[in-house]
């Protein structure tokens, strides 16, 4: 048997996604900037994939730009936005505990001279809103925060931080990274007061190298990608009709029948952390229900490190990740929102997560908890000293 | 653009009645290294010497490349090939050389002709000094130094003649496969490919042994190690990797023996297994990274508890290196990048806080009758399951 629950690394992609692009791969292969039909063909799965994307968040299909993943939109709305807006202020604003793709921009916009705060978190991961209020100044251009941390699968309170930052000044920006959200919460911009939102293809069963940035209408941005003018210039290159029109289709995907497919995420989430609290000397790191992300259990096994459990694991079919990259000899960083959380320090290296998608199914959960009853006991046997 | 090299070889041309078998076999190792070069190459032997001919474009630092890889290889010569015209075309032929290959303006000079066809009609120092002032009177300022020149002008007539003065110092040694076969213990570490690629400097062919122990080391370790061996196979041909899986044993010894001992033990039932394969693939001795003091399992006493359950010699080309000596290797070799990609590796993941490092032979061979129960089937079952992967 095998069990992927590894789902928030990457999906497997639909095959209604797959059929639809290999259709735009073999027979509708045209370049949408071409003049001739098959270039309007191709231009058709571009219109069809925006509707249906714009159509999950009620906004209007001309905000949706496709980029090549959540990578690129975060690094074009934190750096095109700070350029855009520098005459009005050099301050950002995010949380301690963002993805490396929103770290790293930032890290270089302080390089430019851009000042930037990092909000700390509480041990559920949740940043306070006082803090939020306390940081934002007069030269504050932009509030940056995701709406599901990745690793422990802790939901920002989005709405209470638009107000909030729309309340202090309309002007300032707010950029919120759904890469872990989008498909598993039904996000509505206008009525969160989100300027731009990133996404990205292939953690919804869409295909690796595709997302799309929301740009909410007249919000000052310097495009990044600069050349032949594509998407209204904002983001040129050949656009990439293939991973467009599946992640369109992905994305409509994700929001059919989302009721139940987020209660069956739900019940697995509760399923798998019930089976976790009868297994001795382990801790869970992610909330209650609904509290966190529906999706995503971190769990600390003491005594075990991380990296030979996972690798237990996948020798019995279970794929998970690591809570943190870590070797005993080199000391690699070990997870920052492990750390910013104040996991205890003998559990950073011990922290696996396990994350679902619609199709897991309970015996999958089951298969995986039984691993772990015969893993665990045998792999605290044999330690360093 | 030259169109042919000299391929210059020490050692092996003192080898006596054996010289054929090593210049054929440097032929076959240059042949090998050229094949993944951009050109038609034509590798030949004539009078002793070796050249290779080029055919159509090639890229001349590529090709120098390759051929530093190749033991056995002291200098690699870049040679303009002329047909035998007389003295006068000849004088032609240094002068047209000359001014390709250097800017000639004020450099001390001497040639120095060999006659290998005895049949010229003009003597060795005759062509010296007819070609010498053709060159002084061609590039004025130039000059002539018998004794310390900045450029030497070999000019060796044979059946056609060949004009050099570079000398690209090749990597020395002995063509790989003329002195028999080693198997290398390659761990994940720097110094084991170090090891690998000095004892296949000796004219060595390798071929190597690793120890996994999943799930307490990772597909990804085992794949910087195959990588590894590609790396050290550039230099030593073809290396057939034997990885062991050791899981079991080391659990076994983790249950039954002191812990301060299991590094010693665990490495004297590596090399067991190590000389095991040696056998089943000819293998003479084992090779090991091993340098004196380095770690608690590499002190003198460690290598001699570790070094007592072989029956072949094992080879430890590094011994006295410091560290830093093993690492400017690897990093010239082009091993070190990957040798410090984090992925633990099968001795580090059970390490006691303090091993002993002054093991007592007997007190080891004591520890180890704990084992008897079952380690012979273990040991059987790990060399039964092992994975043989062909490295090129």
């Amino acid at each position: 048997m095998e069990a992927y629950l590894d789902n928030s690394a990457t999906t497997r992609v639909l095959d209604c996604v797959k059929d639809v692009m290999v259709k735009t791969m073999t027979e509708d292969f045209g370049n949408p900037s071409s003049r001739h039909s098959k270039g309007l063909e191709a231009e058709r799965y571009l219109k069809e994939a925006r509707e249906a994307i714009a159509a999950t968040m009620k906004v209007n299909e001309k905000e949706i730009f496709f980029t090549s993943g959540g990578t690129e939109s975060n690094n074009w709305a934190l750096i095109g936005a700070a350029l855009a807006n520098q005459r009005a202020g050099r301050h950002i604003i995010t949380t301690s505990i963002e993805h490396a793709a929103v770290i790293q921009p930032l890290m270089f916009l302080e390089e430019l001279g851009f000042r930037v705060t990092y909000l700390p978190v509480d041990r559920q991961g949740h940043i306070s809103l006082e803090d939020l209020k306390a940081a934002l100044c007069d030269d504050t251009i932009l509030v940056s925060v995701m709406y599901v941390n990745n690793e422990i699968g802790a939901v920002e309170p989005i709405e209470e931080i638009g107000r909030l930052v729309k309340g202090c000044r309309s002007d300032i920006l707010f950029h919120v990274d759904a890469i872990q959200a989008y498909g598993k919460y039904r996000i509505y911009p206008k009525r969160l007061g989100i300027d731009l939102l990133s996404v990205s293809g292939h953690k919804l069963h869409g295909p690796k190298g595709t997302g799309f940035l929301y740009v909410r209408e007249k919000t000052k941005l310097k495009p990044l990608i600069l050349g032949g003018g594509q998407q209204k210039g904002m983001r040129s290159g050949t656009d990439n009709v293939p991973g467009i029109a599946g992640l369109g289709m992905a994305a409509r995907e994700a929001y059919r029948d989302y009721e139940e497919k987020v209660a069956h995420l739900y019940a697995l989430k509760a399923h798998m952390m019930e089976g976790i609290r009868r297994l001795p000397d382990t801790q869970i790191n992610n909330g209650e229900g609904e509290e966190s992300a529906p999706h995503i259990v971190s769990v600390s096994f003491r005594g075990v490190r991380s990296e030979v459990l996972l690798h237990a694991l996948e020798e019995r079919g279970i794929y998970v990740s690591s809570g943190s990259a870590c070797s005993s000899n080199k000391k690699l960083p070990v997870s920052t929102v492990l750390k910013e959380i104040h996991l205890e320090k003998e559990l950073l290296e011990t922290t696996l997560r396990f994350s679902f998608c619609e199709q897991t199914t309970m015996e999958e959960i089951d298969y995986c908890l039984e691993a772990l009853e015969e893993l665990l006991p045998v792999l605290r046997r044999y330690k360093r000293h | 653009m030259f169109k042919t090299f000299l391929i210059k070889y020490g050692e092996i041309g003192i080898k006596g009645k054996n010289r054929h078998l090593f210049e054929a076999a440097l032929v076959n190792q240059i042949r090998q290294a050229l094949d993944s070069v951009e050109g038609e190459f034509q590798v030949y032997r004539e009078q002793g010497r070796i050249y290779i001919d080029v055919e159509g474009f090639y890229d001349f630092e590529e090709t120098v490349e390759a051929l530093q890889r190749v033991f056995g290889i002291v200098g690699i010569c870049p040679v303009m090939k002329v047909e035998d015209r007389g003295l006068e075309e000849l004088g032609n032929d240094v002068i047209e050389y000359l001014s390709n290959t250097y800017d000639m303006k004020n450099q001390t000079f001497k040639i120095d002709t060999r006659r290998a066809r005895k049949s010229y009609p003009v003597e060795s120092m005759e062509v010296n000094r007819c070609l010498g002032g053709r060159v002084l009177d061609a590039f004025p300022g130039v000059s002539v130094d018998v004794h310390n020149p900045e450029l030497m002008i070999h000019v060796e007539i044979r059946e056609k003649i060949y004009i050099y003065s570079k000398i690209i110092p090749g990597p020395g040694g002995m063509p790989v496969g003329t002195n028999g076969k080693a198997m290398l213990l390659l761990s994940g570490g720097i110094d084991s490919p170090v090891a690998g690629y000095m004892i296949a400097k000796r004219g060595v062919a390798l071929d190597a042994t690793y120890f996994h122990a999943p799930p307490y080391t990772s597909e990804r370790a085992k794949q910087k190690v195959v990588d590894l061996a590609k790396l050290v196979a550039r230099y030593s041909g073809p290396i057939n990797l034997h990885v062991v899986n050791f899981t079991d044993i080391q659990l076994y010894i983790y249950d039954k023996c002191p812990h301060d001992e299991l590094t010693i033990i665990m490495r004297r039932y590596m090399m067991k297994i190590a000389e095991h394969f040696a056998g089943e693939t000819r293998s003479l001795a084992l090779v090991t990274g091993e340098s004196i003091g380095q770690v608690a399992s590499q002190t003198m006493q460690s290598l001699a508890a570790t070094n007592e359950v072989c029956e072949i010699p094992v080879f430890r080309p590094l011994i006295g290196f410091d560290k830093q000596d093993i690492v400017d290797i690897a990093e010239k070799i082009g091993t070190y990048e990957t040798s410090i990609l984090p992925f633990e590796d099968c001795c580090t993941i059970f390490v006691a806080k303090h091993p002993v490092t002054k093991p007592n032979l007997n007190a080891i061979k004591r520890s180890e009758k704990k084992l008897e129960e079952r380690i012979d089937e273990l040991v059987r079952t790990a060399i039964e399951t092992t994975e043989v992967i062909r490295v090129e």
